[in-house]
């Protein structure tokens, strides 16, 4: 606990990995503390097809490995630590760990978001058992079997169709009569023969003993609710949920300030309290891309070492 | 650590005597990867009192889902042939899974 970084960056996302490449550039000393894995969400993405300079082929997991290994060149420090508690004010930050206790001259915040549930009965108990937010983690457990995708925005269309590798059918459900993903992803799922689609539709309950066997699902417009069981051959299907993301800023309430959870910056990435900032999807902000998250980062990072003088 | 197969998971596992540990991971699994090493660190130290094991379910699927076990990671304690502790995708931390084989020794 003896060292005082200049930097510490809370996520190792690509705005926290981009952070640490500006910091580290900067010659700043530069500690990023991440929970668990790096990357943050974009390692559950089979396809990064709108991030410039990746073109086709590039996943999430190749990207992000390319994102480490650059901000560990530039000196960066790593530690895997979960935050449970934070001092922002004055000076010297403090950021308590399971592991450790961190300090700081400035922190960015960039612990962006994890996957939002559906928030019906049945779904966290069958989570893993049938119910999924990572398609390349779990969709090879789907193959030949049906599968459900719930969403209707970019990553719930993308891998929607990544999942028809797997599944035999991939029935994208979604709560309006549109998608709202990007039209030329629009057009290869609505070309893709294993695509199919249920409008209007929300699941309103998903039940099993130990595995998925059955849901409920509701027509919005209709009011005409069916339970739609597993293929008795199957046993099971598959429920993919991409809803969209909660923020992942908990720890953070009540010491900077929020707007549902997401924290509030300038256009410089400052949240209210000086020397703490705030960059990618734990922000609010019009548009949550890695693109953005990367740009953010750099901006946060550029204003560390201002800020520090 | 003992690599488990479709073939040798019934003996390692269901007949083996006491309790075992089970790290069901998978190709492309980021957060499995990203948990491996924990995992080996683990059965390093705990090694004499549990029984390490991990499975890949991409080279064995049905086996998987045999086991209830249709999204990775899953961290899971068998003792007399039945699964009696787990912990499952998000809930999988390095905290979390000492704190279960702790638990369980």
């Amino acid at each position: 606990m003896s060292k005082i970084y200049d930097v510490i960056i809370v996520g190792a996302g690509p705005a926290g990995l981009a952070a640490a490449l500006y910091a580290g550039r900067a010659r700043l000393s530069t500690l990023v503390i991440e929970k668990i894995k790096d990357g943050g969400q974009i390692v559950i993405t089979d396809e990064i097809e709108n991030y410039p300079g990746a073109v086709e082929g590039e996943s999430g997991p190749s990207l992000i490995k390319k994102m480490v290994d650059q901000a560990n060149h530039f000196g960066a420090e790593k530690v895997f630590d979960t935050i449970v508690d934070v001092q922002l004010e004055g000076d010297v930050k403090v950021l308590k760990g399971n592991k450790d206790t961190y300090q700081g001259k400035t922190v960015i915040i960039a612990t962006g978001a994890s996957p939002k549930p559906i928030g019906c009965p049945g779904e966290k108990e069958l989570t893993g058992k049938g119910v999924s937010y990572c398609a390349t983690c779990d969709g090879n457990f789907f193959e030949d079997f049906e599968i459900y995708v719930v969403g209707g925005g970019d990553s719930a269309v993308e891998e929607a169709m990544y999942l028809t590798k797997f599944g035999r059918k991939v029935t994208l459900i979604h709560r309006r009569g549109e998608l709202r993903a990007a039209k030329s992803i629009q057009e290869k799922a609505f070309a893709n023969p294993k695509m199919a689609f249920m409008w209007d539709t929300v699941i309103d309950e998903l039940k099993g003993e130990d595995i998925l066997t059955s849901m409920v699902v509701r027509n919005l417009k209709t009011g005409e609710v069916k339970e739609i069981e597993a293929d008795p051959e199957d046993g099971t299907f598959g429920v993919f949920v991409f809803i969209g993301y909660d923020p992942q800023s908990k720890v953070f309430e009540g010491k900077v300030n929020m707007e549902h959870g997401y924290i509030i910056t300038d256009e410089d990435m400052r949240t209210n309290i000086p020397g703490v900032y705030a960059a990618g999807d734990i922000r609010v902000k019009s548009l949550r891309q890695v693109v953005t998250a990367a740009a953010d980062g750099a901006i946060a990072a550029v204003q560390c070492e201002k800020y520090l003088g | 650590m003992i690599e488990l197969t479709k073939e040798n998971f019934e003996e390692e596992v269901l007949k083996a005597e006491g309790k075992v540990f089970v790290d069901f991971y998978g190709d492309g699994c980021v957060p499995c990867a990203a948990l491996m090493p924990f995992v080996h660190q683990y059965a390093e130290t705990y090694g004499d009192k549990l029984k390490f094991c991990a499975l890949n379910t991409t080279k064995a699927r049905r086996l998987a889902i045999a086991q209830k076990v249709m999204g990775l990671p899953v961290m899971a304690i068998y003792e007399n042939g039945a699964q009696i502790d787990s912990l499952i995708k998000e809930d999988c931390t390095q905290e979390t899974i000492e704190a279960m084989i702790k638990k369980h020794i």
